[in-house]
């Protein structure tokens, strides 16, 4: 036992449980400020973003100007309170003072943003809609923003399990069996390639509905990068694992399910990854193009209107949603392959 | 040759198997040609003993031991199992390869566990596979995932897997042939300790021929491939052996002249 480093496997053990401290390490540019300074600068930036929504006359007519100013305000309180209070906040602490950078900066764009539109006009209105414009989408609509965002998760959500489940499924055939490969790779070849949008004109003719319709087209995006990935993971297992599970006595169903699968994870994820990326695209044409509900259509419909701070607003929680579905698939992955080191953090 | 009859009268425990390997050839096809491996072995295994297979590198050595696994079909010749023949893997016969080739999705204890869970015996017998973890000191280790394993502990892990289908033949493909020499040395009086307590029956193929020597009751050497045995050497030493032993340098010397490597000796 004494030849071999046992301490130091042990620290290696522990150094992967804490892999999320990882994360948690302060940038080298926080670190270099006095402790709490940034948050005392960034403080100010939103004091700085609250006071030019005030001092000058907004050009237009805009409704939620004070509200906006006063959210600053607390946003700066909340800042300096909680840099003040320091590391009696523990963990929260810690996570201020990482951000505090970004705080600092964010409130700066705000204000550029807030006098190059509310207060001197250099870019040209209506395109280019103040902060205020954009609240007030979000408080005077919000029924309707609720009902696209209800409309577009149940949509996507439908689509991307149909097609992550029978790409995954489809990929392991492939992968383990050579007969259904002869039959669905030439298949595959033909038609994975082709962008699912392409099918749009034939799919809202040929289903019953737009909302089937849709869900076809983004279970397609997703299955087919789905489906390779799977069966190229599948392919690539070593069979050195085959022969040792043989060996003890495996049967071809542990081999699928126990060796070939677990080995094909992480490009399962991949396919995964890329499958929600291009099923977000394939979400909003259809929505834009088809269905009538969903955030696609609010977009257009707000287009439509000339109403560009909706169109903003939109684009805003769009983003919101696609970003917090890929941390979602991230934090899934790394609880399962929980083994493999050196996994990206999203 | 030496004597046969010093190593007969060492008794062996009844839980090995024997061995029989009648008349065995096998070739592979590489690109429409036909390369033979194995041309004519044939020997015999008594129960509980503990043979090492010495040949030149790349001489089928391995493959031989991939069709007493059961992992090939041999060409021609038959391998008997107790005097039954050996139609497919079977659990009593289990391998240690070169490399641990662990499952890295798997921890150690799960790893440990693979044989008794395909067999679909895991839930009635856990507690084999903690002493397999115990038997080769690693059981503060069960919870830890192969990366965070030395070279080392990693090989012990795949004798544990092994060892937990207590296997009637242990089949050996040069598991220490990627350690440190260090940890070669410590592993070598482990595994005939271990050896002679479980009593299996074992077989080893390995390049060197001190670790042959020094594990083994019987050294086979395999002639360049096609591999024909060149000569079946008894090694008449109790064990534990000492490496020192002036019988077992000569015996080394006898079977680098065999190779053709006796020119420095």
């Amino acid at each position: 036992m004494s030849t071999y480093s046992a301490s130091k496997t042990v620290a290696l053990a522990q150094s992967a449980e804490e892999g999320a401290a990882l994360s948690g390490r302060p940038l080298s540019l926080a670190v270099s400020f006095p402790a709490g300074g940034t948050g005392v600068f960034a403080s100010l930036a939103w004091v700085g973003f609250g006071i030019s929504c005030l001092w000058w006359p907004d050009i237009g007519d805009w409704t939620r100007t004070h509200q906006l100013a006063a959210a600053a305000f607390v946003i700066a309180g909340a800042i300096f309170l909680a840099t003040v209070a320091g590391s009696r906040l523990g963990r929260f602490n810690a996570g201020l003072q990482r951000r505090a950078p970004w705080l600092l900066v964010s409130a700066l764009f705000l204000t550029l943003w807030e006098a190059a539109t509310a207060k001197f006009g250099w870019l040209p209105l209506p395109f280019f809609p103040p902060p205020q414009s954009i609240i007030e989408v979000y408080t005077d609509d919000l029924p309707k923003l609720l009902d696209s965002i209800i409309a577009s998760v149940k949509l996507q959500l439908g689509g991307y399990v149909i097609g992550a489940t029978v790409g995954f499924l489809t990929g392991v055939s492939i992968g383990w069996s050579r007969s259904v490969g002869y039959w669905v790779h030439p298949v595959l070849r033909f038609i994975g390639p082709l962008p699912a949008t392409a099918w749009l004109p034939i799919a809202f003719f040929t289903f019953p509905s737009s909302w089937s319709a849709s869900t076809f087209l983004i279970a397609l995006a997703t299955g087919f990068p789905v489906t390779v990935l799977t069966w190229s993971g599948v392919a690539s297992v070593s069979n050195s694992y085959y022969d040792v599970a043989r060996t003890l006595g495996a049967k071809p169903s542990f081999l699928v399910l126990k060796v070939a699968i677990p080995a094909a994870l992480p490009h399962v994820f991949v396919g995964l990854f890329m499958g929600l990326g291009s099923s977000f695209a394939v979400l909003v044409v259809a929505e834009m193009i088809g269905v009538k509900a969903g955030l696609g259509w609010y977009l257009q419909w707000a287009q439509g209107w000339a109403a560009y701070a909706n169109m903003y607003a939109a684009l805003i929680v769009m983003s919101l949603l696609c970003s917090g579905a890929i941390t979602l698939l991230f934090r899934t992955r790394d609880r399962l392959l929980i083994w493999q080191k050196g996994v990206v953090k999203w | 040759m030496v004597a046969h009859a010093l190593a007969e009268a060492v008794t062996y425990p009844a839980v090995g198997a024997s061995l029989d390997v009648e008349r065995i050839s096998h070739a592979f096809d590489i690109d429409g040609s036909v390369l033979p491996v194995l041309d004519d072995v044939n020997f015999s295994v008594k129960p509980g003993e503990f043979i090492a297979l010495l040949g030149p590198s790349g001489c089928g050595k391995s493959t031989l031991l991939r069709l007493v696994a059961g992992l090939e079909a041999p060409r021609s010749g038959v391998l008997r199992e107790d005097g039954d023949p050996v139609t497919g893997p079977f659990p009593s016969r289990v391998v240690v390869f070169q490399d641990p080739t662990l499952f890295p999705w798997r921890t150690v204890w799960n790893n440990v566990a693979l044989g008794l869970e395909a067999q679909g015996i895991l839930k009635s017998q856990r507690q084999r596979v903690d002493a397999a973890l115990d038997l080769v000191g690693l059981s503060q280790f069960r919870n830890a995932y192969p990366h965070q394993l030395s070279g080392g502990m990693a090989q012990r892990v795949a004798l544990a897997r092994a060892l937990v289908n207590d296997p009637k033949i242990l089949i050996l493909d040069e598991p220490l042939g990627k350690l440190d020499s260090l940890t070669r040395i410590t592993m070598q009086a482990e595994i005939v300790a271990l050896w002679q307590r479980k009593g299996f029956t074992t077989l080893l193929v390995t390049h060197d021929v001190e670790e042959a020597l020094f594990l083994a009751n019987r050294v086979i050497v395999f002639s360049d491939r096609p591999a024909r045995i060149k000569a079946d050497i008894a090694v008449d030493r109790p064990y534990p052996r000492h490496r020192g032993d002036p019988r077992l340098a000569e015996l080394r010397r006898n079977i680098l002249g065999l190779l053709g490597l006796d020119a420095t000796w």
